[in-house]
């Protein structure tokens, strides 16, 4: 059980060096008449320490390891911008921190390809989730298998992450980098959210995630997260949005895709005098507000489209979702098919399993639907089966005894 | 103690056939074994560990238990890499006490959880090589475990087994804590007195059949009145 993420108490702002010291203590020594530290000024991301050892009271290792910058960069304090600097310029960081240069040239690239330490372990992968859009808000749903090459680390952890209220993000890759960043984006988030007075949109949300892992390119860092959510102006849009079958009254949002049309037809057929002006009022609207789904890559990809599943058990999922998405379903048909592509991917893919979580993300907000095992739905099935046999030798036997 | 990579994974030997000149890379990790357990109550929290340190073929030491006390109510087990187990518990004593020291109370369980979270994963290029588990009350007083990986990721469980022999407890504690994978069972809420014979169960089972775990069993139980500790010896074979 995930603990629903702090709002404002995530960053310690107060001395980011002094917290990156006592987390990382065996690279330099804390000497607080060291002003080179508290300045950031001098290295400029250089991959060999030339400070002498004598000065500062460095230990000796720097001196001979070369030392790439960012395995002593805590990607905690990396993506806070401090109030001064330009709201465009994310990568120019504080000036407190030590490792990064004073002017703002791009943070240095860490070196490419293979981590500089084996690890002799290995961390959770593995996964399928998914999140599409539809006339009634977002639907995003994962299993809950967390697995350590083999071994099921944890049956019951979450991987669909609540960010804010009407934002949820799923999360696939692995599940430490897909939970800090999780955690840095909600406090980025709630930061704008202050500054700002507004929420930040569901594009700007995934654009921020994706520039804050930028610099991590290259890196054994691997997080995919779909990002499933609602933008709008939240006052106006209280009202429930569509009866079933997505007849939408004029008023309301709807999609920018292909479905526009065939539903201001429908409003047009009810009310012709005015439906040209209020299809492109709608239009207009829907550019800004409504469900999002966009999907975001520790590669740097980024991609906004309407149906999206990640992690191992995806392809099994994509085969249920291309068949019975489409834009005007009910909720209840939305949850039914997210739950039952996932049963299907948890089925026939090894790295997936144990339980679903389905969130529902409306102008309102997210809802979360009761945590499902499918242990008692294969039991089902198998029943069901059972069944269908039963009946099939029944009706041949009924054949055979007619002819 | 740091060795070469002869070791290979989990610190179990390689086999010895020849294939040819091989390059030694320096590795800064090896592994010393050690389990660790933790459960939590209605009103208490349990954590265990074995007290035996290996590496390899050897047995460095018969009593090094892998509880840290951090606070009245909050115990920590690691396993792992000895050497960064020691630094990490430095770390969090030193953070508790800036804690303490800046805010004038103690922290809660779920604070250092947080916090140790952030710890491991302020390290994400180069890991911590341990296994934590953290049992302790919570602000309710009611138990609670929290278990992370290496880098970080953690959530609360009502049990869990890290180390060396995790694979083979945790299905066992599925079972009898969790009543998992059972039918027609009365699922009653376990006692102080059952969760305690059951971890000692657990650890002469695991004591057979993993050749980390051993030597001695140093239990922690967590209530209300304070820390209380067991030590009861296991197989030293």
């Amino acid at each position: 059980m995930f603990h629903c993420l702090p709002r404002s108490s995530v960053c310690e702002n107060d001395s980011p060096p002094l917290f990156s010291q006592w987390s990382a203590p065996f690279l330099r020594s804390f000497m607080p008449e060291d002003s080179t530290h508290l300045s950031g000024g001098g290295i400029h991301g250089e991959a060999f320490s030339t400070r002498l050892p004598g000065r500062g009271g460095l230990s000796p290792l720097e001196f001979y390891m070369p030392i790439a910058e960012y395995l002593t960069e805590s990607p905690i304090n990396f993506g806070q911008t401090s109030l001064r600097s330009a709201p465009t310029n994310l990568l120019n960081i504080d000036h407190l921190h030590p490792s990064l240069p004073s002017i703002s040239l791009p943070p240095p690239t860490p070196f490419p390809i293979s981590p500089s330490v084996p690890l002799p372990f290995t961390l959770s992968h593995g996964t399928t989730t998914l999140g599409f859009a539809f006339q009634g808000g977002v639907i995003a749903a994962a299993d809950t298998r967390s697995s350590c090459s083999g071994l099921v680390a944890c049956p019951a952890s979450p991987k669909v992450l609540p960010i804010h209220s009407h934002l949820v993000g799923t999360t696939s890759g692995t599940s430490a980098d897909c939970a800090l960043w999780k955690r840095i984006l909600a406090r980025e988030l709630r930061l704008y959210q202050l500054r700002h007075r507004r929420r930040l949109s569901t594009g700007g949300a995934a654009k921020l995630l994706s520039h804050m892992l930028h610099p991590f390119k290259g890196t054994e860092l691997c997080v995919a997260a779909t990002l499933c959510g609602w933008d709008g102006d939240d006052e106006k849009d209280e009202e429930p949005i569509t009866d079933k079958y997505g007849n939408i009254s004029t008023n309301q949002v709807t999609s920018s895709g292909s479905n526009n049309q065939s539903t201001s037809t429908a409003a047009a057929a009810s009310q012709p005098l005015i439906s040209f002006t209020t299809q492109q009022v709608v239009e207009s609207r829907s550019r800004i507000c409504g469900p999002r789904v966009i999907y975001v890559c520790s590669d740097g990809l980024r991609l906004k489209g309407e149906l999206f599943s990640v992690g191992s058990g995806s392809p099994y999922a994509y085969s249920i979702l291309d068949s019975s998405v489409y834009w005007g379903m009910s909720v209840q048909e939305a949850t039914a098919v997210a739950r039952e592509a996932v049963f299907r991917a948890t089925y026939r893919d090894a790295y997936s399993g144990n339980n679903v979580d389905l969130y529902h993300v409306t102008a309102k907000g997210w809802r979360r639907r009761e945590r499902e095992n499918l242990k008692e739905e294969y039991y089902r099935e198998k029943e069901r089966e059972r069944k269908r046999v039963a009946e099939r030798k029944a009706e041949k036997n009924k054949e055979k005894f007619n002819v | 103690m740091i060795s070469a990579q002869a070791y290979g994974e989990n610190g179990k030997m390689k086999e010895y056939h020849y294939t040819g000149p091989v390059e030694h890379k320096f590795s800064p990790y090896a592994f010393n074994g050690g389990t660790v357990l933790a459960v939590a109550g209605e009103d208490f929290a349990i954590v265990a560990s074995d007290t035996r340190l290996s590496e390899g073929y050897s047995i460095h030491s018969r009593d090094s238990p892998k509880c840290y006390k951090l606070t009245d109510t909050t115990v920590l087990g690691c396993s792992g890499f000895h050497g960064d187990c020691l630094t990490l518990t430095k770390i969090i004593d030193a953070r508790l006490k800036m804690y303490k020291h800046s805010n004038n109370k103690t922290m809660t369980s779920g604070a250092i959880a947080a916090m140790l979270s952030t710890i491991l994963y302020g390290r994400r290029f180069f890991p911590y090589y341990v296994y934590n588990i953290i049992g302790g009350l919570d602000e309710e007083g009611r138990g609670a475990v929290y278990s992370f990986d290496p880098v970080g990721s953690y959530q609360r469980d009502t049990y869990k087994a890290g180390g060396s022999a995790s694979a083979m407890l945790q299905p066992l504690l599925d079972n009898q804590i969790g009543f998992k994978n059972m039918e027609n069972v009365e699922e009653v809420p376990l006692t102080l007195e059952k969760a305690v014979q059951l971890v000692k169960d657990v650890f002469i089972s695991a004591a057979e059949r993993d050749v980390y775990t051993g030597d001695a069993l140093k239990i922690c139980i967590i209530t209300k009145e304070g820390i209380r500790e067991e030590i009861v010896p296991l197989r030293k074979d």
